[in-house]
């Protein structure tokens, strides 16, 4: 293949190939290191951090005299010993990295101790003597809604005129929704490692999804500027938002007893403190209405949302707003009104998980319409096909009463390039949806206590940073005189697969072998300013940007080339490490080597935004999203009607990720994402005692999925030749967050199980566990 | 062969005045090395040992209590008869390190320590894209490594049993189960017994020999910083210890006691381990009743449990997951007596009970009144329990036992029932209830057992002993149920048990539809 025009040209061998991991050798063989696994310095002492027992409360005393005496103890730490700012809010500068006069939930981190081992470190801090003077707490969002407390203000986005569409339509439905939060549960719990260089700067090592953000942050805390402190992350054993935000404070406490001992210092927090200490998903209490004709079309819809965002602001304001822009998620809601209150409750502060407030958004919605085609006997995949976006069906004659194209979200973005329709028949008819409802049916007649249910649900989710400054990258390249390369970029990984996917761009574009590069960690000082790793966005933004960065140094390689051998740059080719210039052909090294003597720069920096978007927070209209990522699941599940449990026998989906970059890498994103959206809904439950203290803070009391949970019959396929309509990387699309929000059918498959004439609306709350699904089951035994 | 000697930690080397201990070594194999160690912290983990002192960082720890599985390490060490070699996986977060001394250790560096490339473990889970972030693959591959080692061609039920002790966050687990079959399908290169799969005693022969070179004649005792382990290898010797040191903590497998160390942060002065006491770790069928010794592990137990109360299966299997099996006890559960307990309903329910024996000589109690005393109270000083006898079910009686939690695997239940129900021509001739979840410790059920004695074992019976489980339980809320959850459930369990001995129930939810 031959690109036009007057440049060079290369050939594709690296994209869209199911490569491994780059570190999953170093995974299997136990010698990739994560942050806890680095050399220590001899001089290393280690950190733990006192806490609150209590939830709200003003702190009367402090006594740290018995944790000064500790074994090993050097040294304890306060708010008052904080230099810079006590602050590890990241939008609003609004959460203490340490609780100085009040605390705000149990758990807060009130002090810090230093010691010569972790043992003595963790044992000393229990040691302290702390007095409360306690005050009233909120506990719940409930709560918070009645005494109208809240973290940000309320956010409000309507479209037409749904209170009227609603008392106006035939049917309606309305209903309260509690939707259960999360912990994140990455196998590798929060730790950062700082280390003193001279002069005042400092080192430091983070599992974090934002060196940038810690950057930041310590040099706010330890009083220098950003060019004092240097990050770097070379992998996280795992994130899922959970280090995008909830790393800071952890790398602060660090960063500070670093700067006052003068040594190197480590923070890692053991399992539960962890689980206690850091933020969630939010968990959310949804009311609805919806009015609807009958053919289950909704007339108008509206959601009152009020999330538990704890004691902070953290990312809740961008979360919940992303709420408001998926409670949609494939529907044209014509009238439509979204309201989204940001709870304050005395609980830790809630975060960013995959997904980011979308899921609990698009569970909302599927739970309504679930309830639209209960209410009128209709299977619940007709009532979705006749409210999905338009574009899809030509032969479909809109309503009068709906907008021609029925493409435009309650925000105002077009929705274009929308496959939805077309997937969605695709698995309909690969999953024998309809066969296989029959079949339940019959199944559920003769079946006294087990009961089978069946759910398809679609996902369609936004990409881009809705916050339109945070879309962009840069990368670093360097091309060494052996021709082998270094790559640097703003992306961090977590398991993602991020690093193989833009080593794979890499290496298409200066035609050389994936061998020949090496990812390095991400680190503030090679590329600076970079956004979190989050919002799926790692690849389309990093990969653009590691793109621009390999085309400059193919353009200089390439013009010498033309140069070196005197032929046209169309001429000069490159592909898996050879480069052919006209009848001349040599090893990309052996260029490199002539382009170095000849001295051509061969380092290059990559910049990239993402083109198109837009939007006005204030009026909640504009393109938030360069585009859409669909999906579509059917899940097929099985009920025990005395205890309530659950399993899942088959699962079927079919999922958009454009022209994969890596196809290995976007299952294992989809399989996983799936799975880790079954466990939200069904198995994790967060439960917190009436004083507020979390319960289920280690894996003996929070249960994420096992293998046995994972059913047997597991059928899942990328949707092909489907390239990105925009122009994206490759025309890839991103895949981190979406598969998530394909467990929503796991969820309305044991709704539908459960449903019976009888009980034809059951209030299933999520997690759908044991518990949940018994309340909804309703009567008693037999 | 080299001869490795690793000091314990520094901070633990200086002796207390006045302790006069036999300061022992202990030993075992790694790698091929003998590694001597003296001074040892008695309760310092495997996982510490292996990271802070030998830097050896592959294995990770992930929970620090035996719940993730990411600090996954194989054991292999001889048989109670010193003959056969057994590997298993064990859990290295809550390992304390002197636990090691005559076995081997093996992590996921010793995987590739002969320096031929991957191991076909680890060559499978490459190939199949089992690992994303990386950090519970090490011990997925421990995991693995224990079932290439034990088991050919696994069914998809033996995998996810397998891996029941191992949490992946980002996978799904669905490429991890593929790995599972590939790993043997992977060409072994390197004719060497790590490599090969299945087939332990095959070509163990080296191995058995180096381990019988740790054979000790004389008993293990530790000390470091006054602080003491001892591993006596004799009844009596053991009984001698507990009199001389009644505050002692006896350790067995340790799942829970080490979980005072890595969560409460306790300092344990003396540790007695059973490990390694002669005979105590037998299971026997004997005069009705099978006899399992406090040494004896759940993995041990099961299978003679099983043979004689096949009804048991799942709870079994369910009962945490393997590499707590593998050095869990059925006294040490009992010992430690938790609300839920998991198999103590059961043990109760068949009429177990509990051979107890000081420097006076043994006594037999019965498991429902050791329960009655307060947990403090329960063995005297001094006194401990040597083995349990388990009854066999008298023809026309069986032994069911229902378990329901948030989660199938490695998790502990909301609510647990066992029944024993002898039926005679439609009769309750005789019954025992015991539930778990319910009241601050395993309970039988007075008021329902009275309610079906003698009676006609049809639904009104069970619906009558239904509506008095409020008499005999007030559960409470917390984490794992509502108090009304779990008084709906213990009713609707006893429910299920009418319908399931009426043949009405079919395959259970965990059953349904798994045909391997």
């Amino acid at each position: 293949m031959r690109m036009g025009g007057m440049t060079s040209s290369v050939r594709k061998h690296a994209i869209g190939r199911p490569l491994a991991h780059d570190s999953a050798h170093l995974h299997v063989t136990g010698a990739a290191a994560y942050t806890d696994d680095l050399p220590e310095p001899r001089d290393l002492l280690h950190v733990a951090v006192g806490t609150s027992e209590v939830a709200h409360a003003r702190i009367r005393s402090i006594d740290l005299a018995d944790v000064r005496l500790a074994e090993g103890v050097v040294e304890v730490y306060l708010a008052s010993d904080i230099p810079g700012a006590n602050n590890c809010g990241t939008i609003v500068r609004d959460e203490p990295i340490l609780a100085a006069d009040r605390v705000e939930y149990a758990g807060q981190a009130i002090f810090a101790v230093v010691a010569q081992t972790v043992d003595q470190a963790r044992s000393a801090a229990r040691r302290a003597q702390i007095e409360y003077d306690e005050l009233p707490s909120i506990l719940d969002p409930i709560a918070a809604l009645e005494q109208q407390s809240f973290v940000l203000p309320s956010e409000r986005l309507d479209r037409g005129d749904a209170s009227s569409s609603i008392e106006r339509a035939p049917h309606r439905i309305e209903r309260r929704l509690r939707i259960g939060g999360q912990d994140h549960f990455y196998l590798e719990g929060q730790v950062a490692m700082a280390i003193p260089r001279e002069d005042g700067d400092l080192l430091v090592y983070s599992s974090t999804q934002h060196p940038d953000q810690i950057q930041h942050l310590v040099a706010q805390a330890i009083g220098c500027a950003a060019k004092d402190v240097v990050c770097i992350c070379r992998r996280m054993g795992g994130a899922f938002g959970g280090k995008e935000s909830q790393a800071a404070s952890i790398a602060c406490i660090a960063a500070l007893l670093a700067q006052r001992t003068g040594r190197p210092c480590k923070l890692r927090l053991d399992r539960d403190v962890d689980m206690i200490l850091t933020g969630k998903r939010h968990d959310f209490v949804v009311d609805y209405r919806a009015g609807f004709d009958d053919m289950g079309r909704l007339r108008g819809v509206e959601f009152e949302f009020a999330s538990r965002c704890g004691i902070s602001a953290d990312l809740s304001g961008p979360v919940n707003d992303r709420t408001m822009f998926h409670c949609d998620n494939a529907y044209y809601l014509e009238h439509v009104s979204i309201v989204s209150h940001r709870c304050k409750t005395h609980t830790v502060s809630n975060t960013a998980f995959r997904g980011f407030g979308g899921p609990q958004g698009m569970l909302a919605i599927e739970c309504a319409i679930d309830d639209v085609a209960r209410t009128l006997g209709i299977d619940p995949v007709d009532v979705r096909r006749a409210n999905f976006y338009g574009a899809g069906r030509r032969d479909e004659t809109p309503p009068r009463d709906v907008t021609p194209g029925r493409d435009i979200t309650p925000y105002g973005q077009k929705v274009e390039g929308n496959i939805l329709p077309e997937l969605f028949d695709r698995l309909e008819a690969d999953s024998d949806y309809r066969l296989r409802r029959r079949q339940i049916r019959d199944f559920n007649q003769s079946s006294r206590i087990l009961k089978r249910g069946i759910a398809m649900t679609p996902v369609k989710f936004g990409i881009s940073f809705t916050a339109t400054h945070l879309n962009q990258a840069g990368a670093l390249l360097h091309v060494y005189k052996d021709g082998s390369v270094q790559l640097n970029h703003g992306g961090t990984e977590m398991g993602q697969g991020l690093f193989i996917k833009v080593v794979q761009v890499v290496a298409d574009e200066l035609g050389i072998e994936i061998e020949q590069i090496r990812t390095h960690a991400s680190d503030t000082s090679k590329v600076p300013n970079a956004s979190a790793t989050a919002a799926s966005s790692g690849s389309d933004l990093n990969g653009k940007a590691a793109q621009a960065a390999a085309r400059k140094i193919r353009r200089r390689l390439a013009e010498f080339a033309a140069r070196h051998f005197s032929v046209s740059e169309c001429e000069v080719e490159f592909a898996l490490g050879r480069v052919r210039a006209a009848r001349h052909e040599l090893s990309f090294a052996e260029l490199v080597a002539l382009a170095w003597a000849d001295r051509v720069s061969l380092s290059a920096t990559g910049f990239y935004k993402t083109p198109k978007i837009h939007y006005d927070r204030a009026t909640f209209s504009g393109r938030p999203f360069l585009y859409y990522a669909y999906g579509a699941a059917v899940s097929e599940a099985l009920v025990d009607t005395l205890t309530g449990e659950s399993r899942l026998l088959r699962v079927d989906i079919l999922h958009d990720c454009g022209d994969s970059l890596n196809p290995a890498v976007d299952l294992g994103q989809i399989e996983g994402g799936f799975i880790q959206g079954v466990g939200w809904l069904t198995s994790e439950q967060l439960w917190w005692n009436e004083r507020g203290q979390l319960q289920t803070h280690a894996p003996s009391t929070y249960k994420i999925p096992t293998c046995s949970d994972v059913p047997t019959d597991l059928r899942v396929s990328l949707l092909e030749r489907a390239p990105n309509h925009e122009d994206t990387i490759y025309r890839s699309k991103a895949v981190g967050e979406p598969p998530l929000m394909l467990a929503i059918s796991a969820f309305l498959a044991i709704r539908d199980a459960i449903a019976s004439e009888r009980n034809p609306l059951p209030r299933l709350e999520a997690p759908a566990t044991p518990e949940s699904i018994l309340r909804a089951i309703g009567v008693g035994f037999s | 062969m080299e001869l490795f000697h690793v000091s314990g930690k520094l901070s633990g080397m200086t002796r207390a005045p006045g302790v006069v201990a036999t300061n022992g070594r202990m030993r075992f194999w790694l790698d091929g090395h003998l590694i001597e160690l003296e001074h040892v912290d008695p309760t310092r983990t495997v996982l510490q040992f292996l990271r802070e002192d030998l830097c050896r960082k592959g294995t990770k720890e992930g929970c620090a209590e035996g719940d993730c599985g990411a600090c996954m390490v194989v054991l292999a060490e001889l048989d109670g008869q010193g003959e056969r070699l057994v590997v298993s996986a064990v859990n290295s977060c809550i390992q304390f390190l002197p636990t090691l001394d005559g076995k081997e250790l093996i992590t996921v560096e010793s995987l590739t320590a002969d320096g031929a490339g991957l191991h076909p473990v680890q060559q499978a889970m490459v190939e199949c894209h089992g690992s994303q972030c990386g950090f519970c693959t090490p011990g997925i591959v421990m995991s693995l490594f224990a079932l290439y080692k034990n088991q050919q061609r696994p069914s998809r039920r033996d995998i996810d049993d397998a891996l029941a002790g191992n949490l992946c966050r980002c996978t799904g687990y669905r490429p991890i189960v593929a790995a599972a079959s590939a790993m043997y399908d992977i060409q072994v290169s390197a004719d060497d017994w790590l490599r090969r799969p299945g087939e332990i005693a095959q070509g163990c022969e080296d191995r058995v020999k180096r381990l019988r070179e740790l054979e000790r004649r004389d008993s293990l005792a530790l000390e470091s910083g006054g602080r003491r382990f001892f591993a006596p290898r004799t009844l009596d010797e053991l009984v001698h210890l507990v009199a001389e040191h009644p505050d002692a903590t006896l350790l067995a497998g340790g799942t829970d006691v080490a979980l005072w160390v890595t969560k409460q942060h306790a300092q344990l002065d003396t540790l007695i381990h059973l490990g390694a006491v002669q005979g105590l770790a037998d299971v026997r069928v004997l005069d009705g009743r099978i006899e399992i010794g406090a040494a004896a592990t759940l993995e041990l137990a099961a299978p003679v449990i099983l043979a004689h109360h096949p009804l048991l299966h799942e709870v079994l299997r369910r009962f945490a997951s393997p590499p707590i099996r593998n050095v869990a006890t059925l006294a040490g559960n009992i010992a430690n007596g938790s609300p839920v307990g998991d198999l103590i309903p059961v043990l109760m329910a068949a009429d177990a009970s509990l051979v107890l024996r000081s420097t006076g000589g043994a006594r037999e109690l019965p498991l429902d009144s050791f329960y009655d005393a307060p947990r403090d109270q329960r063995l005297a000083r001094g006194e401990f329990i040597e083995r349990i006898h388990f009854p066999l079910a008298r023809r026309g009686a069986a032994l069911r036992c229902y378990k329901v939690s948030k989660r199938y695997d490695q998790d502990i239940a909301a609510v647990c029932v066992a029944v024993l129900l002898e039926l005679d021509a439609g009769h309750v001739c005789s019954i025992r209830i015991a539930f778990g979840g319910m009241a601050a410790a395993v309970r039988r059920a007075p008021s329902c057992e009275a309610a079906l004695i003698g009676q006609t074992w049809d639904a009104p019976t069970v619906e009558r002993a239904m509506a008095v489980v409020p008499r005999d339980f007030e559960p409470i809320t917390d984490l794992r149920g509502t108090a009304a959850y779990r008084m709906r459930t213990a009713q609707n369990l006893l429910w299920r048990l009418y319908l399931e001995t009426q043949g009405e129930l079919g395959e259970s939810i965990h059953a349904y539809g798994r045909h391997d």
